[in-house]
């Protein structure tokens, strides 16, 4: 199986603590994965380093076919490469409506002039009305952002996820403050996503990660402690120790 | 004794008395000196009386000192018959005479037999030097002193000798010094031994005195010559160097008369119009003439005719001055005198520059400390806070004039000044704790929004302090034990105020450290600062913390108001001329570390003096320049010398 | 914001029509426009004076630079501090060559009684002597190379805040500096700028400055009267067409980009957009702006120096797009309108004395006092400005929302760090 992305023996702290310690990860070209860990282990850190938030001092980060290293690159530029993002607080543009959010993440020449230039095309429409209509946002797509509850605006996230169109999803939580029937939703889409690109979801609700029926990588102190189905990494006798608390 | 009785006895004196002892006191040595230069002394002119003051310094006789000071006091009178030189004073009726050997008296006589010398101010000022070398030996130190500040000052080839006589006898240690350093200073200037020159040069390596400088560089002036050969012993100069250019080279042919004058456009000019014929001069349209080329042109028409003299090209320059060949010769001494000066001089000129730097570090320290005082509070606010005060600059006025207010009211400076730092203290930290009330407390997370609303602020204050005090500047006196300053050597000193200032700047820093990292205070602004929900649920008020804060660094402003004002003025606007300086230091210090600060300030003054001394004519221009230094600086460290790394700094 | 915020349409119709404030604002530029020519003395009834149209033209000019700075920090959500040193900079290049053509013209008229027609070299020398003779030089500096030629120092107007802009901003961008730093950086900058120009070697006649930029060369003959009116209808067009390509800058998708990068940059980034190319196009376009607006300025004012590149004129300009409201363009045009006519009023002693007894308030003093903290008033509790007054007429009202504000006047960053 080919490698979409490989991280070797990153390593990273701050003021002496180390963050990411000899971190390992490889994931393919359309592979779902759930990284689970307990608070502090490190998930939120690993994001960064792979969105290029913030630089290791150690180890590698090669990207797609070519294996580009993606420590050079800037933030922007390696959103570009293909790689999208969802935080665990939505992070929408509250001041800007729906419709003018999920346009900002299509997937389109990102430079100033092209930008300047940009009018929406016909597909660029339908595209918006798709997502819209995938996420439930279709009669607020002229509301502001700033306007939707908790849960819609986790869904506009979602869409401007998928609007973007990554070969690489990293998802952190996606499944908090949302009902069940949505949380079955984003798992469909989920799900769905998996099967042409590779998607990382960070999550704690084990219920939702046994849901995604995938591979799980367990994080503690920086580093992998165990890798496989959720039924093998939970008979793992340390994996119970440091993640279950006893 | 009663009056006509004493007539009656004096005229009984002079009329015995000449006879009497002339016989004793012509016979005196310093008489028949006196008498051998009778004419030249009577002259009395500064031309010709060399050799008398002379003799008489040089007689070695013990009363000589005495007869030439009461010769400069004008005291020294002469019989119009017989010569003989007396010391007089008037008494009623008559003149009261002395002896010039031993100051016996010897009577009262008639003043017409008698005529003063009145020696005018030029052969006072020989007598005073020839009295130098008894001032020297003189018992009383203060004249000893006196007499070498006159030879410092005004030194002659004859005291060198009197100077040497002296040192052996010398008692004090430091009058010893001077005048064994004086001694070699008269030797390198008027020894006639090429020798014992060079030697005393040769003492003075990498001496920083002004006065070395001052006897060695009249030895190296030195007169660039012309001549078809170099002569022995002259230094060859090559023509283009920086010593000497083609065109000095040329002047100095034009004025040895070996070229002719070079004819200027100026020139050129005067000399068309003045042939202007019609419209044409040598046969051209003067319309055509807006051109050097073309005036030129018909100059040389002009200059062919005999109508003007030939001009001279920059090729007739080169040549001519190929043809010559060029020298430099010292003018005020022999080659090896002035090759040896010149190489002491270059040896102190190397010391100079190695203590000009001291001397820059100095300045630079003191600047920093400056900075630092200023920037502390802004630090604080700014560090601890994360707000931007603009209005700091308007406390350290605040201060300033605070101390300005609290010496209307007490004239005794030391002690207006030990009131006026915490009177400053209090009143910008109420300013302070107003502010942050009133307003900044509202636009927390806010920033920029801060950043305006102080900036308000500060125009306002500006305002309303030039509205009070009015526009020209007002004084804040330093008492007098902080005038002066402490001289290290002759280019190195400080003055007392900066040593305060630096003392103060050192006192605030152990202050902060004691405060921040000591006291209950300092735990809670550092858990505020680290984690204000998290310090707040463990019972610490951040809004009381944040108000301290706050009033804390206004009023360290306050007080580097009274610091800054003691050695600038106090105006209206003195605040926005630190308040820039503030913010760099605080941002190429990086934010959040006292150190930092610190560290900063003394880049920034560090760069400012360093500057300053690469083009000292201009402050401005430092300014300019260490600005941009600090924006490129900023690209390297875009958080400061001392950064927060991780999760801290994100926040 | 009012309008700037709508959808993207399906059909895009023109930006005018899109946007009613655009054309109300043109409309009623050029009423005013209309209004003043009739009035002035050039050539209309003579009610106003020239010098009140000359003030006029230079407010124009203000709120040309007030819309670039509304773009620059109500939009773009970068504070600077520096904009008026671009302003400045179109001032100096254009009153180079002003005053270089009229020194000129008087040159060569003076050397014309001379028996033998002067030399290029003669006539550069005597221009020199006059431009220079103040700050005890008689030498074109290197950066007067140009000033004999108008399309060269035209383009000056343009290149110089623009390259400026271009190398400071890629400084500044480049290295992530950004709030309070940036801003401070920025002020760094303008003092940089005219403590060099304050020296009389700047080669631009130290604290002297430029001036008798009144006086357009060969145009003696021209009156006042009729410049003034001139140089108003330019100001006003360049202020049309400002707004209008300002306008429809933030309209597009670009607009959405630079208020997204104002809200929360590092998303934006995660987007895949170049924060620091954004940053760096309006900083350099909007110096741009700046620079062409100071070039119609200064020869209404006749006169610039170093003092008008200060950091607090810089200051100033955040003040009146503050107090107009940010992230709207008509409220910067209004805001520098309102704020720098009414300091016209007052400083020039036209408002009256306030005499309370014991003490008269004259406003001369005690204008910039008002000024100070009605400017702290207005960002405490009118953080919206004037054009909050508007948003209450036109009874558009902020999101009801239950997180807490957002938008530029109360950052929507807050809303993240409540939930924190």
């Amino acid at each position: 199986m080919s490698t979409l992305l490989e991280v070797s023996g990153v390593s990273v702290s701050f003021d002496g603590f180390k963050a990411i310690n000899n971190l390992t990860f490889q994931i393919g070209p359309a592979e779902m994965r759930a990284v689970i860990g307990p608070n502090g282990a490190g998930k939120t850190t690993f994001m960064d380093i792979i969105t290029g938030k913030t630089k290791p001092d150690d180890g590698h980060v090669l990207w797609g076919e070519k294996s580009v290293s993606l420590l050079s690159m800037s933030e922007s530029q390696i959103a570009q490469a293909g790689v999208g993002r969802k935080f665990q607080r939505p992070t929408v543009f509250e001041d800007q409506s729906v419709r003018e959010n999920l346009i900002l993440a299509l997937k389109n020449k990102r430079g100033p002039l092209a930008v300047l230039r940009f009018r929406a095309r016909q597909q660029d429409h339908e595209k918006v009305a798709s997502l819209a209509d995938e996420i439930g946002l279709q009669s607020a797509l002229d509301r502001k952002a700033g306007e939707l509850s908790h849960g819609q605006k986790q869904w506009l996230e979602i869409g401007m996820l998928l609007a973007q169109d990554p070969q690489l999803l990293l998802v952190d939580e996606p499944a908090a403050g949302m009902t069940p029937a949505e949380r079955e939703h984003t798992t469909d889409i989920l799900v769905e996503a998996a099967k042409t690109r590779a998607v990382v979801v960070v999550e704690h609700d084990m219920e939702f990660v046994s849901r995604l029926n995938c591979k799980v990588t367990v994080l503690h102190e920086g580093s992998v402690l165990a890798e496989g189905s959720l039924d093998h990494v939970t008979q793992n006798e340390r994996v119970i120790e440091v993640y279950l608390g006893r | 004794m009663t009056l006509p009785f004493r007539r009656a006895v004096l005229a009984l004196l002079v009329l015995v008395a000449p006879t009497l002892l002339q016989a004793q006191s012509a016979d005196a040595p310093v008489q028949q000196i006196l008498r051998s230069h009778a004419e030249v002394i009577q002259k009395s002119s500064r031309k010709t009386i060399g050799p008398a003051i002379d003799a008489l310094a040089q007689s070695g006789l013990p009363e000589a000192q005495t007869v030439l000071e009461r010769w400069q006091a004008k005291d020294m009178w002469f019989n119009k018959e017989t010569g003989l030189f007396v010391f007089a004073s008037t008494a009623d009726g008559g003149l009261q005479i002395f002896d010039v050997s031993d100051g016996v008296e010897i009577g009262v006589v008639d003043k017409k037999e008698y005529k003063q010398l009145k020696p005018n101010s030029g052969i006072r000022g020989l007598i005073a030097s020839a009295l130098v070398q008894f001032q020297l030996n003189d018992p009383n130190p203060r004249t000893r002193d006196a007499a070498l500040t006159a030879i410092e000052r005004d030194a002659e080839a004859s005291h060198l000798s009197a100077l040497r006589g002296s040192i052996e006898a010398e008692q004090d240690a430091d009058l010893k010094a001077r005048k064994d350093r004086l001694e070699r200073l008269l030797t390198i200037r008027f020894d006639e031994d090429e020798a014992a020159r060079l030697a005393a040069i040769d003492s003075f390596a990498g001496d920083l005195g002004v006065d070395v400088r001052a006897t060695l560089n009249p030895l190296v002036s030195s007169e660039i010559k012309v001549a078809d050969q170099i002569p022995d012993g002259a230094v060859g100069i090559e023509v283009g160097s920086d010593e000497l250019t083609q065109d000095q080279a040329y002047k100095l042919l034009v004025a040895n008369g070996l070229a002719p004058e070079p004819v200027d456009a100026a020139a050129v000019k005067q000399t068309l119009i003045a042939n202007i014929n019609g419209d044409t001069v040598a046969g051209v349209q003067v319309a055509s003439l807006d051109e050097d080329a073309a005036r030129e042109a018909a100059y040389q028409v002009l200059a062919q005719q005999g109508l003007a003299t030939p001009l001279v090209t920059q090729e007739d320059i080169a040549e001519t001055v190929q043809k010559h060949k060029f020298f430099k010769v010292y003018v005020s001494a022999p080659l090896p005198i002035a090759l040896a000066a010149q190489a002491a001089l270059d040896n102190i000129e190397t010391q100079v520059a190695l203590n000009q730097t001291a001397d820059l570090v100095l300045d630079a320290l003191s600047l920093a400390s400056i900075y630092f005082l200023a920037a502390i509070g802004l630090a604080i606010t700014f560090g601890v806070m994360g707000v931007i005060n603009m209005a700091h600059g308007e406390f350290i006025m605040m201060g300033a004039y605070t101390g300005y207010v609290v010496q209307l009211f007490i004239p005794d400076l030391t002690l207006s000044i030990l009131v006026a730092i915490p009177c400053a203290f209090l009143v910008t930290f109420g300013a302070g704790v107003l502010l942050e009330r009133l307003v900044i407390r509202w636009l927390y997370h806010r920033p920029l929004e801060t950043l305006l609303a102080t900036f308000g602020v500060s125009i306002a204050l500006q305002q309303l302090a030039k509205n009070i005090f009015g526009t020209q500047a007002r004084p804040l006196t330093a008492p007098a034990w902080l005038d002066g300053s402490m001289v290290l050597n002759d280019i190195v000193s400080i003055s007392y105020i900066r040593i305060a200032i630096f003392v103060l700047a050192l006192l605030f820093l152990s202050l902060f450290l004691i405060v921040m990292n000591r006291t209950r205070l300092g735990l809670e602004v550092r858990a505020v600062t680290q984690n204000n929900r998290m310090a707040s649920s463990m019972g610490i008020n951040p809004d009381r913390i944040n108000m301290l804060t706050f009033g804390l660094g206004s009023g360290i402003a306050g007080i580097a108001g009274v610091a800054i004002g003691l050695y600038a003025k106090v105006t209206s606007e003195m605040g926005s001329d630190y308040i820039v300086q503030s913010f760099m230091t605080v941002v190429v210090g990086g934010v959040g570390n006292i150190w930092g600060t610190l560290l900063g300030a003394t880049m920034v003054g560090t760069l400012q003096k360093g500057i300053e001394w690469f083009n000292p004519s201009n402050t401005l221009a430092a300014q300019t320049y260490m600005i941009l230094f600090i924006i490129l600086f900023i690209q390297f460290r875009p958080r400061g010398i001392i950064a927060l790394k991780g999760r801290a700094a994100e926040a | 914001m009012v309008d700037m915020t709508s959808t993207v349409e399906p059909i895009r119709k023109p930006l005018v029509l899109r946007y009613p404030s655009v054309a109300i604002f043109l409309i009623f530029l050029s009423l005013f426009t209309a209004i003043i020519t009739v009035l002035g003395e050039g050539f209309g009834i003579g009610l106003i004076s020239t010098s009140f149209i000359k003030t006029l033209g230079k407010t124009l000019c203000l709120c040309l630079a007030a819309l670039a700075m509304d773009l620059v920090w109500g939009y773009t959500g970068i504070l600077s501090l520096g904009h008026m040193a671009f302003f400045g900079i179109g001032g100096y290049a254009i009153g180079m060559w002003l005053m270089y053509a009229r020194t000129e013209i008087i040159v060569v008229d003076s050397l014309a009684a001379s028996a033998l027609p002067p030399t290029a070299q003669e006539i550069s020398d005597g221009i020199a002597t006059q431009i220079f003779g103040v700050v005890g030089a008689s030498e074109f500096p290197p950066i007067w190379a140009f000033a004999h030629s108008l399309p060269l120092q035209l383009a000056a107007v343009v290149l110089v805040p623009g390259l400026l802009a271009l190398i400071f901003g890629w400084l500044a961008f480049r290295s992530r500096v950004t709030g309070v730093y940036l801003s401070i950086l920025t002020q760094a900058m303008t003092l940089a700028l005219s403590l060099y120009l304050f020296q009389n070697d700047s080669g631009l006649r130290g604290n002297n400055g430029l001036s008798g930029l009144q006086n357009l060369p060969g145009l003696d003959s021209v009156p006042q009267s009729t410049v003034s009116i001139l140089f108003f209808w330019a100001s006003a067009l360049a202020l049309g067409l400002g707004y209008l390509v300002c306008a429809w800058v933030v309209s597009g998708k670009f607009g959405s980009v630079i208020r997204a990068i104002r809200d929360d940059q590092s998303r934006v980034r995660f987007l895949g957009y170049s924060v620091e190319a954004y940053k760096l196009f309006i900083f350099t376009f909007t110096a741009v702006i700046c620079g062409i607006a100071g070039a119609l300025y200064y020869p209404q004012a006749g006169i610039i120096n170093p003092a008008e590149i200060a950091p607090i004129a810089s200051i100033y300009l955040a003040v009146w797009v503050a107090i107009g409201g940010r992230g709207r363009l008509y409220g910067a045009v209004i805001g520098a309108a309102f704020v720098s006519l009414l300091s016209t009023w007052f400083t020039g002693g036209q408002a009256p004395d306030i005499s309370l007894g014991f003490y008269t308030i004259q406003w001369v003093d005690w204008w910039t006092i008002l000024l100070g903290f009605s400017f702290v008033a207005v960002t405490l509790f009118a953080p919206r400005g004037i054009g909050g007054l508007i948003d209450k007429l036109t009874e558009r009202r902020a999101p009801d929302r239950h997180g807490a504000d957002l938008g530029p006047d109360l950052g929507s960053l807050r809303e993240k760090e409540a939930n924190e």
